[in-house]
């Protein structure tokens, strides 16, 4: 096969072509031969190698049948971001052949064809877009060269159009299909050197396409980790240990060996060191039984009784947590952040001060499909498939933790069934490469959806206590923060910081930002736009109390701090979320384009209805909200819609899939405020499923209207920006409805909860 | 224990416990894996399929409470004139990101006009919210509904 595994997750039609059999899904390894050199590092393209009777490579992204068929492989993994539409997209749109000409293959992990092959931080359109269309660029430029050579002319007098060449002089023309053999084994060109079309020429970019596995999806073909089989294969479930690196005393194994279709039960030892936290710390501890089929695995796991090592952190909470922030927030910061002017002496001189705190919860991932991943372990070498964001970093703890070369660890990439951030960590990697070793068997892990809500790498919480001074003529002349967050030792927790260019650091002159650490022994890492999905949320709703405080429009009050004259960052100042890329212009453009479409000053409004808008700048996308909220007679809050603006550059890649991740991100943030909230107790996590833990439902999803603002600048992701402003503007428009103010989130607070299973 | 169950028309019989879930049969005793695993609990409706065309839960349906009704998943519902309207307007609306959710949420679609050809918001608020879509694409499952429906659909983006 060619540069995959999966004629199964293969093409636009997916569902009619899936002849081939089950076991040629997971033959992957025998089957990877050949792509050809086309990589990031810009190396030549070495002489083609057709690996499938009949096609041609032409380089490794590219392979063309002699039918005309044009298979395109889609580097990175898709998990719900539609870039394995989107990146072929861009090859398909330089090489110049039709869309419906082109199928897409998932890439094998290799690193030297492929560069980086992971999903996050909204970073794979603007890191690939260019080479992506150089890729594409190469391709056609190879054919054009075989047929210059096959007919002797000059390739200057050739032009290409859906998958052909044309010599008009003469009036031949050949289809790439006819000229791929002979492409594929000419010397490949410089990507640096090949030419690119005109953006305004483009038939593929900008156009909505559809999902190249939404036949497949339809049907319900195995597409994602959870639907691997491998001959031979058994299941597995794993205990791990409540707290966080918590290790296993004793357990009754030959109890849970006795339940019917249980093969093996034993305890994995872990190798985290004592106090580290994180789930790239290493393999958690914990008793893996595996049996004949995943609901035997699970009964047997019932009868399941260990005694746990829990360790230091079993005593943390979030009513611990809470009340410490609630001390801290009354002394000092023990650290500065940032630092502009001098805010004691503005705030004595400032004719209003404003102070309010705001917090936000620790968030699950909650992925629909729960973290799994197949192993097999055999003759020294292990193959795994996996749903993930980021299989190098797993094969990389593989070969850690396991001293397995990493030479001898094949990853296959499925589709994911979601990621948000939780698939660039490696532990069901790791776990089910441990277990199937010790088994000495193919084995599927899957974590039940408890497992995955209590051993995730939560988005963590927050605590802001703000201050703020506005003059006589109503203008922002000082802020300051003192945010109350989690780490030691002066350093924050994983996706915990904040930087000193968050909004709207250099827009005010006087301004202080400080931050004061809380121990934390749970996990924390990326969530959907992670930082900028909580710092939003308190910048954005504290600014709006500002704008009301000093009596003006929030539309203009923000559009003329977007206009302020910019303070420069003091040197101590990192790592923020906005960064000096920040352009107030593209927001200011992007804020005054959803005011327009959503109406803002311009309708009236029933009672018990309000209007609110907040904007953030995360992951190089600008992006407006204005949401529409009432308030019900049960002082529910309920969207009635939200209007979006997003600059995200000049190309939408694909039209269709941006405004449903835009959708999806705005919904996202709604389920977030409505009433999602992870609890700590005893060290571990309360939540365990969909009830506890409310994802949005569809007669809580309100229309979400989205507009591109189109502007001169090379096109940036979508996966995450879209998210920040969408707390803040429900709670503001909450606020212009009924007057008050929604400073702690969820807005619908679990009951107490503090009882940990 | 033995069952011999009817699944998308044609007889299988498989031996597992009596409480084996449904799903579990179809996903992994059958090697059907378009119903999905997403909660256990019959919170989420990933795993919908019908049983005698009324949607169900096949996490909480136990494989002994079957018997011989009609087990129709995903994989069979092109069969039903309903489904596959249903799959095409899926398709048309492109409604999927991730598209883990979507088997059990045009199975819920199915069951739902098969009741209501012509559903209201309302209609499709109450039938559809046991469907939890993480990757929320619940603007375009409605759009791609009333799509199915007959209904005129104003053209998106
Ligand atoms: S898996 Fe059955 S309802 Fe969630
Ligand atoms: S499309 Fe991802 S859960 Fe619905």
């Amino acid at each position: 096969m060619g540069f995959h595994n999966s004629k199964l997750q293969n093409s636009k039609h997916g569902a009619t072509r899936s002849t081939v059999s089950r076991r040629s899904f997971l033959k992957v390894s025998a089957a990877t031969g050949g792509g050809l050199m086309l990589s990031f590092n810009l190396a030549p393209l070495a002489n083609a190698l057709a690996n499938i009777p009949g096609e041609s490579a032409i380089g490794a992204f590219i392979r063309i049948g002699a039918d005309g068929i044009v298979t395109i492989a889609a580097k990175n993994p898709e998990i719900g971001q539609g870039i394995k539409t989107s990146l072929p997209m861009i090859i398909a749109e330089e090489l110049d052949v039709d869309w419906k000409d082109v199928r897409v293959e998932t890439a094998p992990m290799d690193a030297q064809k492929f560069g980086v092959q992971s999903a996050g931080g909204s970073t794979s359109i603007p890191r690939n877009w260019d080479n992506m269309r150089r890729v594409g660029a190469a391709g056609r430029q190879m054919l054009v060269t075989a047929a210059a050579k096959t007919w002797r002319v000059p390739e200057s007098e050739l032009t290409t159009a859906s998958g052909v060449v044309m010599h008009a002089a003469s009036g031949r023309a050949l289809k790439y299909g006819e000229l791929a053999a002979k492409a594929a084994m000419l010397p490949a060109p410089d990507l640096k050197l090949v030419t690119l079309k005109d953006p305004k020429t483009f038939k593929i970019v900008g156009k909505p396409t559809k999902d190249v596995d939404g036949p497949a999806v339809v049907h319900g073909k195995p597409l994602y980790g959870i639907d691997v089989t491998v001959p031979g294969m058994l299941y597995a479930t794993y205990e791990k240990c409540p707290v966080f690196g918590g290790t296993v005393v004793r357990a009754n194994l030959d109890e849970v060996k006795a339940m019917p279709g249980v093969r093996h039960a034993f305890v994995v030892p872990g190798t985290i060191k004592n106090g580290e936290v994180g789930l790239n710390a290493g393999l958690s501890g914990g008793v893996a039984i595996v049996a004949d089929t995943w609901w035997q695995a699970n009964v047997a796991r019932r009868k399941l009784r260990v005694e746990w090592n829990e360790g230091p952190m079993a005593t943390q909470s979030s009513k611990g947590f809470a009340a410490r922030a609630a001390e801290l927030a009354k002394q000092k910061p023990e650290m500065s952040i940032r630092s502009d002017g001098d805010v004691d002496a503005a705030f004595k001189g400032a004719a209003k001060v404003l102070e309010a705190s705001y917090s936000y919860p620790f968030l699950a991932h909650a992925t629909m499909e729960p973290q799994n991943c197949t192993a097999h372990f055999s003759g020294g070498k292990m193959e795994i498939w996996v749903p993930t964001q980021n299989g190098a970093n797993g094969r990389g703890m593989i070969a850690r933790t396991m001293g397995i070369p990493e030479k001898d660890i094949t990853v296959h990439m499925t589709r994911a069934g979601g990621g948000f951030g939780r698939r660039g960590s490696p532990d069901p990697m790791i776990e089910a490469a441990w277990i199937s070793k010790e088994a000495g068997a193919p084995v599927k892990l899957v974590w039940t959806r408890e497992d995955d809500m209590r051993h995730d790498c939560y988005r963590p919480g927050g605590y802001h206590n703000f201050k703020a001074g506005i003059d006589a003529a109503g203008k922002l002349i000082a802020l300051t923060d003192h945010f109350v967050s989690f780490g030691a030792d002066g350093k924050f927790a994983a996706s915990s910081n904040m930087g000193g260019n968050v909004f709207p650091a250099e827009f005010i002159p006087n301004l202080a930002f400080g931050a004061s650490l809380m121990p934390l022994g749970t996990p924390t890492g990326p969530l959907r736009a992670p930082g900028s999905n909580g710092l939003a949320f308190v910048f954005q709703s504290f600014l709006d109390e500002i704008a009301h405080a000093s009596g003006r429009d929030p539309l203009e009050f923000h559009l003329d701090l977007l206009s302020e004259k910019r303070v420069p960052a003091p040197a101590a100042a990192t790592g923020a979320p906005q960064g000096p890329t920040f352009n107030p212009a593209r927001m200011r453009t992007t804020l005054a384009l959803v005011a327009e479409k959503a109406g803002w000053g311009k309708r009236t409004v029933p009672k018990g209805t309000g209007l609110g808008l907040a904007y953030y700048y995360s992951h190089q996308g600008y992006v407006a909200h204005v949401a529409e909220v009432t308030a019900t007679s049960s002082g529910q809050m309920k969207v009635n819609k939200i209007w979006v603006a997003a600059d995200v550059g000049g190309h939408i890649v694909n039209p269709s899939g941006a405004e449903n991740q835009v959708q999806g991100a705005v919904l996202d943030g709604l389920g977030q405020i409505l009433g999602q909230e992870i609890t700590v107790a005893r060290g571990g996590t309360v939540e365990g499923n969909f009830d506890t833990f409310p994802l949005l439902r569809m007669h809580q999803a309100p229309p979400v209207e989205v507009h591109f603002q189109r502007s001169e600048n090379s096109p940036t992701g979508l996966g995450e920006p879209a998210l920040p402003p969408t707390l803040p503007a429900i709670a503001n428009a909450y606020f212009a409805a009924t007057g008050q103010r929604v400073r702690d989130v969820p807005f619908n607070k679990p009951r107490d909860r503090d009882v940990r299973v | 224990m033995a069952y011999t169950l009817n699944i998308n028309g044609a007889s299988h019989t498989v031996d597992v416990d009596e409480a084996t879930p449904l799903l579990w049969v179809l996903r992994d005793t059958l090697d059907l894996k378009g119903a999905k695993y997403g909660c256990g609990a019959g919170l989420c409706g990933a795993c919908t399929v019908h049983i005698d065309g009324t949607a169900v839960r096949s996490c909480v349906t136990p494989v002994s409470g079957v018997g011989t009704r009609a087990v129709t998943t995903i994989e069979g519902i092109a069969e039903n004139p309903l489904g596959k309207k249903l799959q095409d307007a899926w398709l048309a609306i492109d409604v999927a990101q991730c598209g883990y959710c979507q088997p059990g949420q045009i199975m819920s679609a199915t069951a739902l006009l098969a009741k209501t050809p012509k559903p209201t918001d309302a209609d499709i608020d109450a039938q559809m919210s046991g469907n939890i879509c993480r990757c929320a694409t619940y603007n375009r499952i409605r759009t791609a509904i009333k799509l199915a429906a007959g209904d005129a659909v104003k053209k998106e983006g």
